[in-house]
């Protein structure tokens, strides 16, 4: 239960952050991808600020190697750079640019009651759903 | 050349730090990730002991939008994407993030401070990516 409760407020207090930084705004995302008209750059300190802060955080985790709870850490441990990592981020990027919108401000936005929005966590929900029958289906061809 | 007068550097390194701050959180007390692709994307596999957590964060980051118009007006949500595009976009995303294994908040914010290889690539090719999609869809291929 405590996890939960830990996992609602850490969601809370991201998306809270998401929409003080800007990155809510679809127009302002494609403002700051758009480097060469009107290059609008905020994004970048919203980048800036939570790394920030994250490097800490994770230096501080690695550092005692388990939770202040005592749980494991679930960190991720590939090293490798195959083509699903860049194929996956070259489509989301093209994705990304077309809408302004990534997962995180697309869930607050769709949240928040706008249509386009939920349009798109939609679609992108049946991505993630085709993804995992797609990876059943190559699992059970191995 | 800069857009000035959108330039919100105070907001977006605010609203930064605090996306950190939940990352943060969520690292040290539950040992995960906040990577919006990763643990929405995770919703799917119905893990026993692995859902509660996922689903949890979720509703936080769907109930920001809410606590954040208890107290004032959300700030402008401005989409010009037409709904078809934000279909493809959302299938996109959802396809891209998972086979890519993150998101901007996965790979850019966790992945940039724990300083995985793997995501300073993934975050450069969805930044660039995201860039030359919207160079394309803006000016046209020449």
């Amino acid at each position: 239960m405590l996890i939960q409760l830990i996992a609602l407020l850490s969601g809370l207090v991201f998306g809270i952050g998401l929409i003080l930084s800007g990155m809510a705004n679809p127009a302002k995302v494609l403002a700051f991808l758009d480097v060469t008209e009107q290059w609008d750059p905020s994004l970048a300190f919203v980048m800036a600020g939570a790394v920030g802060v994250g490097f800490f955080a994770f230096r501080l985790a690695k550092k005692r190697g388990q939770t202040l709870l005592a749980s494991p850490l679930h960190l991720p441990t590939s090293n490798i750079l195959d083509h699903r990592l860049i194929l996956g981020s070259i489509a989301f990027g093209v994705g990304w640019g077309i809408a302004g919108i990534c997962p995180g401000p697309g869930l607050v936005l769709a949240a928040s009651g706008h249509s386009g929005a939920i349009i798109f966590v939609v679609a992108m929900l049946s991505g993630m759903v085709i993804f995992d029958q797609l990876e059943k289906h190559r699992m059970r061809r191995h | 050349m800069i857009d000035w007068q959108s330039f919100t550097p105070i907001s977006a390194l605010a609203g930064g730090a605090i996306i950190g701050l939940a990352t943060a959180f969520l690292l040290i007390f539950a040992g995960r990730i906040a990577g919006i692709s990763g643990i929405v994307g995770g919703l799917f596999r119905l893990q026993k002991g692995d859902f509660g957590w996922r689903a949890a964060f979720v509703a936080g980051l769907l109930l920001a939008p809410w606590l954040w118009r208890w107290f004032d007006e959300l700030p402008a949500i401005q989409v010009e994407t037409s709904h078809g595009l934000l279909a493809l976009a959302g299938l996109i995303v959802g396809l891209g993030t998972r086979y890519g294994s993150g998101c901007t908040s996965g790979h850019g914010v966790c992945g940039l401070s724990r300083l995985s290889p793997r995501s300073i690539v993934a975050t450069l090719l969805f930044m660039t990516m995201g860039m030359i999609t919207v160079y394309v869809i803006r000016h046209g291929l020449y």
